[in-house]
C-alpha cells in the first residue's frame, strides 16, 4: 500500500482497520543470494538499497531480537555532516544527500528535521579549529557558518554565556542538519525492502557461519542453515563476536554509550546543540522531551546499560551549557553497545574471504551514517567494488597508515 | 560497571579514580618484530564478551599501573593485581 494523505482518509473512514503490516513475517527460504547479518538502520538500508538500486532481490536480513531494538532505536537521532577530514566528509554529506530524499524515497515519514546542529567554541583556539573545520566542510561543498557571540545571543539566548571556565563565544552551524525519527528510519527502510521483495527474518541469531574451500556458503542460525552466496555483515556492537566466527581479526571494541530523555515540555530548544567544553549534545523531540547525551563511559562493555558516574557527569555538562535544565527531570536513559573503531571512523569493506563482507567501526556516529552506509555497503557487495566516497574507509588503512583519525586520539578507543 | 575497585596499593576505592587503557591480555612486541605484529599489537582487540584483563591507570591514587580482570557482559569484578605482577606471572 503507497502511504498517501489520500489512503490516511480512506483507512479513517473505514475505522483504520485495513491498515496492512508494513512488512512480512516470511520464514527463512534455503539459500538466498545475499544475507545481511544485522536488522538494524545499516542492514535494512544496505538491504533496501541492493534490491532498489543495484537489482539484487533475492536477499534476506537476518536480525537477532526484533527489528530495530538494537542501536536505531537507542540513538539522540542526529543527522549531520559536519566532519573535517576528506575521507569523511564526502561520505557524510552524501549520507546528508540521501536523507533530504528519503521520505520521497522511501514513501514513510521519517520526520527528518533540518533545524540546524550548533557546536558551540569557549575560546579563540577553539573558535580556530572550528573556522578550519568550517572551510573543510566548504572545500567539499557544505555551507558552514561561523555565529559569533552577539548574533548566537539572539538565537539561542537561554545559554550559559559568561560561564567563568567555559565562557561560550560563538559556534559553527550547519543549518542543513538536523534530526530525523530514529525508529520510522528503521520502519521505512523495512518497508522499503520487503516491497522490493527482501525477505526480513527477525528472532534470528546467526551462531556459525559455514565455510568450505576458503569461501562462505551460509549461517548457522537459530532457525537452521540458511546457504548464500555473499554474506555481508551488519552487527555494530556485536560485529567482533560475528566477525570471530569467520575468524576475522577485526580493529574493534565494544563500548557503551548512553542518552537521556526529560519529561516533555512546550517547545524551548529549536536547535541540536553541541556543547565544545565536552561532548554533550542535546535536542527537543517532536514529542517535547529532551534528548541528551555525551561520551562513551570509558570502559568495553556489552551490556546495554551505563553507569551513574557517567549519567551525573552527563548532567553537570547539559546544566553548565544550559543552567535551566537543572529544573527539568529526566524520564529515561538507556545506553547501546557501540563498535568503537581505533580511529573512530567506519569499516565499509570486503574481508580476506571472497565473498565475506564487513560493514562496522560506527562508534558514536552511526544513525547520521545509516542511507549512505547502506547504498557504499550495497554498491561493495553488487559489484565488488568500492563507492567512490567510502573509498578512505577501509579495513587495511590501519596497516598501510591511513586511519581517518578525526578526534586525532590514536588508537584509544574510549578516548573517541 | 562495578562501582568500587580493590587497589591492591590503595585499598578499596571508587572507579572513578582509574582511567582504563585497555586489553592487557597481549605482551607488548619487541622492536624489531614484523609490521604485522605490531599492527596486531596497536589496532586489532579480541574485543571478548565476558571475562577479559586490562590495564587501568590509578591516576587519582597511588598511579600505579593495574590489571583489571572483569567480565564486560556482566560488569563483575573478579581481580587486580599490579601490572608488574601481572607482567611476572605471564612470563613464569
Amino acid at each position: 500500500m503507497r502511504y498517501s494523505a489520500f489512503s490516511l482518509v480512506r483507512n479513517a473512514l473505514s475505522g483504520n482497520l485495513n491498515w496492512k503490516p508494513q512488512w512480512r513475517q516470511p520464514q527463512p527460504k534455503p539459500h538466498y543470494d545475499v544475507i545481511i547479518v544485522g536488522g538494524g538502520g545499516h542492514g535494512l538500508s544496505t538491504a533496501y538499497y541492493l534490491a532498489k538500486e543495484f537489482g539484487v532481490k533475492n536477499v534476506a536480513v537476518l536480525e537477532k531480537g526484533y527489528l530495530g531494538s538494537g542501536n536505531v532505536g537507542r540513538n539522540t537521532t542526529i543527522v549531520r555532516s559536519n566532519y573535517m577530514l576528506p575521507g569523511n566528509e564526502p561520505f557524510y554529506e552524501f549520507s546528508m544527500k540521501l536523507w533530504e530524499g528519503l521520505e520521497q524515497d522511501l514513501n514513510y515519514n521519517v520526520m527528518l528535521s533540518q533545524r540546524g546542529v550548533i557546536m558551540l567554541y569557549h575560546s579563540d583556539a577553539q573558535r580556530d579549529a572550528y573556522i578550519r573545520r568550517g572551510n573543510a566542510m566548504w572545500m567539499e561543498g557544505v555551507a558552514a557558518e561561523l555565529i559569533e557571540r552577539e548574533q548566537l545571543k539572539k538565537m539561542i539566548p537561554f545559554l550559559n554565556y559568561d560561564h567563568a571556565r567555559y565562557p561560550i563565544l560563538g559556534g559553527l552551524l550547519q543549518r542543513r542538519a538536523g534530526t530525523a525519527r530514529h525508529d520510522a528510519v528503521a520502519w521505512g527502510y523495512a518497508r522499503g525492502a520487503d516491497r522490493h521483495g527482501v525477505d526480513i527474518i527477525e528472532h534470528c541469531e546467526v551462531t556459525g557461519i559455514r565455510r568450505e574451500n576458503g569461501v562462505v556458503t551460509g549461517v548457522e542460525t537459530t532457525k537452521g542453515f540458511i546457504g548464500c552466496g555473499k554474506l555481508a555483515l551488519a552487527a555494530a556492537g556485536n560485529s567482533s563476536r560475528v566477525g570471530e566466527m569467520a575468524d576475522l581479526k577485526l580493529p574493534l571494541e565494544s563500548h557503551v554509550l548512553q542518552a537521556f530523555v526529560t519529561e516533555g515540555l512546550k517547545p524551548c530548544i529549536d536547535h541540536v546543540i553541541v556543547y565544545g567544553g565536552g561532548h554533550f549534545y542535546i535536542s527537543q523531540s517532536d514529542k517535547g522531551g529532551l534528548v541528551f547525551g555525551a561520551e562513551i563511559d570509558g570502559y568495553s562493555s556489552y551490556a546495554q546499560r551505563g553507569n551513574l558516574a557517567t549519567a551525573e557527569h552527563v548532567m553537570e555538562e547539559g546544566v553548565t551549557m544550559i543552567p535551566g535544565l537543572s529544573r527539568v527531570r529526566v524520564l529515561r536513559a538507556w545506553g547501546g553497545v557501540m563498535d568503537m573503531s581505533m580511529d573512530g571512523s567506519p569499516i565499509i569493506d570486503r574481508t580476506s574471504i571472497d565473498n565475506l563482507y564487513l560493514n562496522c567501526g560506527w562508534c558514536y556516529g552511526g544513525f547520521k551514517a545509516t542511507p549512505a552506509s547502506g547504498y557504499c555497503f550495497a554498491h561493495l557487495i553488487a559489484r565488488n567494488d568500492t563507492h567512490p566516497v567510502a573509498r578512505a574507509l577501509r579495513l587495511d588503512r590501519f596497516a598501510r597508515g591511513y586511519a581517518v583519525d578525526e578526534a586525532g586520539a590514536g588508537p584509544q578507543p574510549n578516548l573517541h | 560497571m562495578a562501582s568500587l575497585i580493590t587497589c591492591p596499593h590503595c585499598g578499596v576505592r571508587p572507579k572513578e579514580e582509574f582511567a582504563v587503557r585497555g586489553d592487557a591480555s597481549r605482551g607488548r612486541p619487541e622492536p624489531m618484530d614484523s609490521d604485522e605484529t605490531w599492527h596486531d599489537y596497536v589496532y586489532v582487540r579480541v574485543n571478548p564478551r565476558g571475562r577479559t584483563f586490562e590495564h587501568w591507570h590509578h591516576v587519582a591514587g597511588c598511579r600505579r599501573f593495574l590489571v583489571v580482570e572483569r567480565d564486560t557482559a556482566t560488569h563483575e569484578v573478579y581481580s587486580v593485581v599490579d601490572a608488574a605482577e601481572f607482567a611476572r606471572r605471564v612470563e613464569r
